[in-house]
């Protein structure tokens, strides 16, 4: 037994000084954070694997001006701490650029010391404003909340979908109030009403039961309801309308997708719901198609706009670091102060846009799409 | 008209509490040990269930059965490899300690079986809707199941408790260990039974909770278990009917005030009423004297 295991330190010791000979100088690495596990595993897995088909893809068309990529996932359980902790895991490892984090929450927390050490930070759906305005270094592709909250109210204005208009949000949430925030301020100009008695909250707490939001909403006539929340909730609360029979037509943003893949969920309840997103899986360009057809075939899964946001993600650094000449060997910092530069010159074509660009504050310009669902699957509108 | 809808809806959401909590009130009255992974056996039963219809395409009662097997040797098997080796060496905190442990156990291992993605579960009950005053009162067919289930179980666990030998040694083990054993009752095995029924309980109230709020995720059964254990708490826990009041009032008061006071302070206003129901009847609305348990 002994012996067993002197063997096996052996072998242990040698592989890590292999490892680290060959990857030590040729090789940028990108850490990432997210919750692979807890109760929104979904997001975190979901951008964990996109990220790492993307990084196999670079690396098996070459890599990054004459180096790989390694790419480090961490699991942050969706707590900042933990987040925190896996950051620094991270350096320890000798991350150069960190894509993440994937939830706003634990974003802001590690922005918070991203932007001591000067760390280069792509977050892939953190969406709250704050994830990127503590420094310059920290880059979003994903829409922030205003811009969705403001943008549904245009469209459902420009549009005039509707004259009364409920919300059902988490006031929990920050992506959720955020969202609503900025959809009620945008609202004022718009040619339809929110009405105040059919403005329904709940908390993380409390999200099983919508029946009371829901009779107020019925009560008040509204004929839209704005849903600036999760799926898991919005499959909930269709199948709590439908039992109380109330109808009116669905508007969700981007965290309403992924409700198509809710196992066992019957489709025809979301008939007709419409919602922003900036990524479909059903669109017909090539690029869409060759990497559903391979999310789905690593891991079984339609992917959903989480994954095409760090998809992007991955090929934004890559663009970066291309434009900027950047090497593997510079430190974390020196990348930092090169791609912050080379971020705003980029221009991507990505699956969350075309021709996507970025500004100095890191927020991405890109046109959002609305889609409606009908027959079980996503159309553009 | 609203009022009544609200009140509906109240008893609705309280009925779900009710189940679970006669689940806890049951082992706690016996074991004298909160199981804070009943939630988690819940959540155990639905993903039992679910599978069973969604990919074996059992029929619901034969799926609900299925539930309550797996539910019940799973509850075996925690008491028998977490809790009973801690019950004599330990103190009642490290068995705490170990049923959060076990909660998240069985979190994880769902997790890693199943995946985190929720599962839209199909609801087993398929008596229809009862509609009231034109359809503008809805009392759902799971409601009125989950009620008389409530109800169902209530009874037969009063009657095994009082009219069985098992019942009547499960009576003994929970008034004095050390005297029970003395008398000749095998306390080990007491308490598996305890758990058993307390487990196979949860399964029934994993596929109505799952049937009524049909999301099935890893997590499903946390929140409305520390709930239902409000709740127990709120009727007098080890007592059984207490379970079904407190339930059911812990339903109604979040509904109600969610209604009228604000739809972000439910659980604030719930946790309050049941802080004023502990400072003026600290054992819980029916839990009297040590008898009185069962």
């Amino acid at each position: 037994m002994k012996k067993l295991a002197k063997a096996l330190s052996f072998t242990l010791a040698a592989a890590t000084v292999l490892s680290t000979t060959a990857f030590a100088d040729d090789t940028f690495k990108i850490g990432s954070i997210g919750p692979v596990t807890g109760p929104a595993a979904a997001y975190g897995s979901a951008v964990m694997n996109a990220a790492q088909i993307a990084v196999d893809e670079i690396n098996e068309a070459g890599g990054v001006n004459g180096a790989l990529l390694e790419f480090n996932p961490q699991d942050d359980t969706l707590d900042a701490e933990a987040a925190v902790n896996a950051y620094n895991k991270l350096k320890d490892w000798g991350m150069q650029m960190l894509l993440g984090t994937v939830t706003s929450a634990c974003c802001i927390e590690v922005e918070s010391y991203a932007v001591e050490d000067n760390m280069f930070l792509l977050t892939p759906s953190g969406s709250a404003v704050d994830c990127i305005t503590a420094g310059d270094n920290a880059f979003r592709v994903c829409f922030s909340d205003p811009d969705q909250g403001a943008a549904s109210a245009r469209y459902i204005g420009e549009n005039g979908l509707a004259e009364k208009v409920g919300v059902i949000y988490d006031s929990s949430d920050v992506y959720s109030s955020g969202i609503f925030a900025t959809f009620r301020a945008e609202a004022e100009n718009q040619p339809f009403e929110i009405v105040e008695d059919a403005v329904g909250a709940f908390t993380a707490d409390s999200k099983t039961d919508f029946s009371v939001q829901l009779q107020k909403a019925k009560d008040a006539g509204v004929d839209l309801v704005y849903l600036p929340i999760y799926y898991n909730e919005a499959s909930l609360i269709f199948t709590q309308a439908a039992a109380m029979d109330f109808s009116p037509l669905w508007f969700g943003v981007d965290g309403m997708d992924g409700i198509l893949s809710v196992d066992g969920f019957d489709n025809s309840l979301a008939e007709g719901v419409m919602l922003l997103t900036p990524f479909s899986a059903d669109a017909e360009d090539e690029l869409t198609q060759n990497f559903v057809a391979k999310y789905q075939d690593l891991y079984g899964e339609v992917p959903n706009q989480f994954a095409a946001d760090a998809y992007d993600g991955v090929y934004a650094i890559k663009a970066a670091l291309e434009a900027s000449g950047a090497t593997a060997d510079m430190s974390a910092s020196e990348i930092c102060d090169l791609l912050k530069v080379a971020m705003t010159e980029i221009s991507l074509d990505g699956l969350t846009g075309t021709g996507m660009t970025w500004d100095a504050s890191g927020e991405p310009t890109k046109a959002p799409k609305a889609v409606v669902i009908e027959d079980g699957v996503y159309k553009g509108m | 008209m609203s009022f009544l809808s609200y009140l509906i809806n109240g008893i609705s959401l309280g009925s779900v509490y009710a189940i679970i909590a006669l689940g806890y009130t049951m082992v706690y009255g016996i074991a004298k040990m909160l199981n804070f992974a009943h939630g988690d056996v819940i959540m155990v039963g639905g993903y039992a269930a679910f599978t069973c219809i969604m990919s074996a395409g059992m029929p619901p009662l034969a799926a609900v059965l299925v539930a309550v097997v797996v539910c019940t040797v799973i509850g075996v098997l925690i008491e028998t490899i977490a809790y009973r080796p801690l019950l004599e060496a330990a103190s009642s905190l490290a068995v705490l300690i170990t049923a959060i442990g076990v909660s998240y156990f069985l979190q994880n291992v769902v997790l890693l079986i199943f995946g985190s993605n929720p599962k839209s579960f199909q609801s087993v009950v398929t008596i229809p809707d009862l509609k009231l005053a034109n359809g503008t009162l809805n009392i759902s067919g799971v409601t009125i199941v989950t009620i008389s289930s409530c109800i169902v179980i209530m009874l037969a666990l009063t009657t095994f408790i009082s009219r069985t030998k098992a019942g009547q040694a499960m009576l003994a083990v929970s008034e004095d260990k050390g005297a029970a054993q003395l008398m000749g009752i095998n306390v080990n095995k007491t308490i598996a039974l305890t758990f058993a029924i307390g487990s196979g309980l949860a399964a029934i109230a994993g596929v109505l909770l799952c049937s009524a709020y049909p999301s099935l995720s890893p997590y499903t059964g946390s929140m409305p278990g520390i709930k239902a254990f409000v709740a127990a708490v709120f009727g007098g826990i080890g007592s059984i009917p207490g379970a079904f009041l407190g339930g059911l009032l812990l339903g109604v008061i979040e509904i109600f005030g969610k209604a009228y006071v604000s739809s972000q302070l439910s659980d604030a206003i719930v946790f309050a009423v049941l802080i004023v129901v502990l400072l003026v009847k600290p054992t819980g609305l029916l839990g009297k004297k040590i008898q009185e348990k069962v």
